[in-house]
């Protein structure tokens, strides 16, 4: 395989990525579905590449997906999951550093609870750092997973209108798809309660509308968010019930709607809260794409990281 | 560069331009410095005295910080007497007032006297701000007369709002005769909440938790009315905020005897520090737009702000390493204020002789400390000033024990040459 290079070095968020750079990222992923089609789901791209999954926060879901993708270009994987609990004072970024170090990492992929833990990382370390979600900022794959779907279900991305629903204050995949989304000439407008959406956003060039079926009249897609009633013991929404029936995707409210809308979810589902177990299962939801995609697109954002990387072979 | 030495036994200052922010006055003739004090320079034997060329500077009074964190005791790996007053006296500074925010806070007599004891024969001279309640848990008041009995200055529970608006309106009652300030660290804590950067445009891009302005503006605004309700003493301290800058002056307006200060980093540095997610510019409050800077900066010039207090605020490497929700609030100031205070001023119109005032005069009005005048008999608490020079602050210029300071690799526009007390010698290299 041979892809056009991107001019990155390391992916710690799609803020400032460049419109050509994430085209190639999504043909890159579109490119390598056609390895996972294959009977032996391998290439040998990275060997002899080390990379280290860092989870400084529980997310079965991310790092499965990322050690599928490390595995199937046949990279070395080393994978630590550290409660954030255990996160004790002193420790963490410094000791994460001289870890790689001693390591000799090509690549470190990590997620960590507090927003620019990965640009801290990239500060220090030479591996390419891969920001596997740090905080409320950003989770670059995630939002070029997304983009991926939305592009696989649309043929283009240029002038789609998005909809992203639910708690965008603490969302990272909220700001990803964000930044991605308007780089690539897509229009996107945030729904969800007032406190939930945090202030000045509209300075990123989004709209708002705190009205559900108004989006759903304007949107193409929707990103629904994972909604958490509450956050470090702080109540963020009154009842199930309220946030359902005010800002839950539910099939009445689709059914109101004649236009298909794709309704993208990044997992995991509160089924029955932000959206109904119905609506994820049904025609319009391209949850499933999206986790295939997830893996696909983390093996491009690999490839194009560390390809350059590869032991070259002498004769 | 500089070095730090005992004081020449007999120093000629010649060449400067005296300015003495007790009088208001200038004038140009050379300074004697005798055994601690100032003397007629003809009084000097030729022989024996060191001379400072002074040409090109401004000889002053020393600077007077009123809000600044030693950490002795509990953090001396922070910072202690001796290092902080080392960083006081490489910045200018001949007088320090410091926070209570020990381990264990100095909330007692016993501790103002400990402090006061163990800051004797120090470089510059120390001063000890007493907490306004025991432990500073913000629950019941501390003994705050006896502590100024003891030596205490002024109250002040900084680091920690204090919540209960009954409970300030109680320390006020209790203080007001004793015309010593009580300083309130002006934020709402549930505004506040888990703020770790101003609340704007750019903590929601950087998905940072933000913490707002009405934080700031609602505190000041309780504590100026309990001011005017109670007749107390109340200080407002690092004011950055329009908000506040504005209740200020309306208070201060209808005649409230209220005083404000604000830091060399909230007039001189804006949010725009915090795009690299940098913890060193991580501080409470925090750095804001470039609109709320500019009201810190119109404050000052009209009068609204009274002076400048550098909230030095040490923090070891280790702290600051950490991510930004867990690295601690707080930068280094005393060494750079200086530096960003007169760069940034001077851009604002101000003169030299203004820029002294908030940095002497200010300060002191603010404590009610005397200010002596430069002349014969005077202590020597002196500070000379190269506004012209050029410098980019860097390591070697930090005295303090820590070094957690976004103004490393800054370059800034006057400096200080030398700083004088009848225990201290800095002298630039
Ligand atoms: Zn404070």
């Amino acid at each position: 395989m041979r892809e056009p290079a991107i001019s990155l070095h390391h992916l710690l968020g799609l803020e400032g990525v460049s419109r050509q750079d994430i085209q190639i990222l999504l043909d890159t992923g579109f490119r390598f579905r056609e390895v996972l089609e294959r009977p032996i789901k391998k290439v040998p791209t990275l060997t002899g590449v080390n990379v280290v999954n860092l989870f400084f926060e529980n997310s079965t879901r991310t790092r499965i997906s990322f050690e599928l993708a490390e595995k199937r270009l046949s990279a070395e994987v080393i994978t630590f999951s550290v409660a954030s609990s255990s996160l004790s004072k002193g420790e963490g970024l410094k000791d994460t550093v001289r870890n790689i170090h001693a390591m000799k990492m090509d690549a470190v992929v990590m997620r960590h609870p507090s927003p620019g833990a990965a640009v801290q990382l990239s500060q220090f370390v030479d591996a390419a750092v891969i920001n596997a979600g740090d905080g409320a900022h950003e989770h670059p794959t995630q939002g070029l997973l997304d983009m991926m779907s939305l592009q696989e279900k649309f043929g283009h991305l240029e002038g789609l209108k998005v909809g992203i629903i639910g708690d965008v204050a603490h969302s990272r995949v909220a700001r990803s798809n964000i930044f991605g989304l308007l780089t690539m000439g897509a229009e996107v407008t945030v729904c969800g309660p007032g406190h939930l959406i945090p202030p000045y956003i509209e300075d990123l060039g989004v709209g708002i509308n705190h009205d559900v079926d108004e989006l759903l009249t304007w949107a193409d897609a929707v990103n629904v968010l994972r909604i958490q009633r509450e956050r470090q013991g702080v109540g963020l929404i009154p009842s199930i019930r309220e946030y359902r029936s005010q800002f839950g995707i539910t099939n009445e409210r689709l059914a109101r709607h004649k236009k298909s809308i794709i309704i993208l979810h990044p997992g995991p589902i509160n089924r029955g809260v932000e959206i109904d177990s119905d609506v994820a299962d049904g025609d319009q939801a391209i949850i499933l794409d999206q986790v295939l995609n997830g893996v696909v697109i983390r093996m491009s954002v690999l490839y194009h990281l560390l390809g350059a990387r590869v032991p070259q072979e002498t004769n | 560069m500089g070095q730090q030495a005992a004081l020449p036994k007999e120093l000629l200052i010649t060449g400067g331009k005296i300015y003495d922010p007790a009088t208001g006055k200038s004038r140009r003739e050379d300074l004697g410095v005798k055994d601690g004090r100032l003397v007629d320079p003809a009084s000097l034997r030729p022989e024996k005295a060191q001379v400072l060329d002074a040409t090109g500077c401004v000889v002053t009074h020393g600077f007077i910080d009123i809000h600044a964190h030693f950490r002795e005791p509990g953090r001396e790996d922070k910072e202690t007497l001796v290092t902080g007053s080392q960083a006081a006296l490489a910045g200018g500074f001949t007088r320090v007032c410091v926070m209570p925010n020990t381990d264990p806070p100095i909330d007692s007599p016993e501790g103002v006297r400990a402090t006061l004891e163990r800051a004797e024969g120090l470089p510059v001279r120390v001063q000890v701000i007493g907490a306004i309640t025991k432990g500073q848990r913000g629950e019941e008041l501390a003994e705050l007369r006896e502590m100024r009995a003891a030596g205490a200055v002024a109250f002040s529970d900084d680091g920690q709002p204090i919540r209960d608006g009954q409970l300030l309106k109680r320390a006020l009652q209790y203080t007001k005769d004793l015309g010593v300030p009580v300083i309130n660290h002006a934020e709402d804590v549930h505004l506040r909440a888990d703020g770790v950067m101003n609340e704007s445009a750019l903590s929601t891009r950087l998905g940072l938790p933000g913490n707002p302005v009405e934080a700031e503006g609602a505190m000041i605004y309780r504590d100026l009315l309990l001011a005017q309700d109670t007749g107390g003493r109340v200080h407002i301290p690092h004011i950055s905020t329009a908000l506040g800058v504005a209740q200020v002056r309306a208070f201060k307006g209808l005649g409230l005897a209220v005083t404000a200060e604000a830091t060399p980093h909230h007039l001189g540095l804006t949010e725009e520090l915090m795009r690299g997610f940098n913890t060193q510019a991580k501080v409470a409050p925090p750095l804001r737009t470039e609109e709320n800077r500019q009201a810190v900066v119109a404050g000052l010039l009209d009068g609204t702000i009274d002076c400048i207090a550098t909230d030095h605020a040490p923090h070891t490497v280790e702290e600051k390493e950490q991510d930004m929700l867990r690295a601690p609030f707080g930068m280094i100031g005393l060494e750079s204020a200086f530096g960003l205070v007169h760069t940034t001023l001077r851009a604002a119109g101000m003169d030299i002789e203004g820029i002294i005032n908030l940095l002497t005069a200010g300060p002191a009005a603010v404590m009610g400390f005397d200010l002596t005048p430069l002349k014969p008999g005077s202590p020597a608490e002196l500070v000379v000033l190269r506004p012209d020079e050029e410098w980019t602050f860097t390591r070697e210029d930090i005295y303090s024990r820590s070094r957690n300071s976004p103004m490393l690799g800054m370059t800034f526009t006057g400096r200080v040459v030398a700083t004088l007390t009848p225990n201290g010698w800095f002298i630039q290299s």
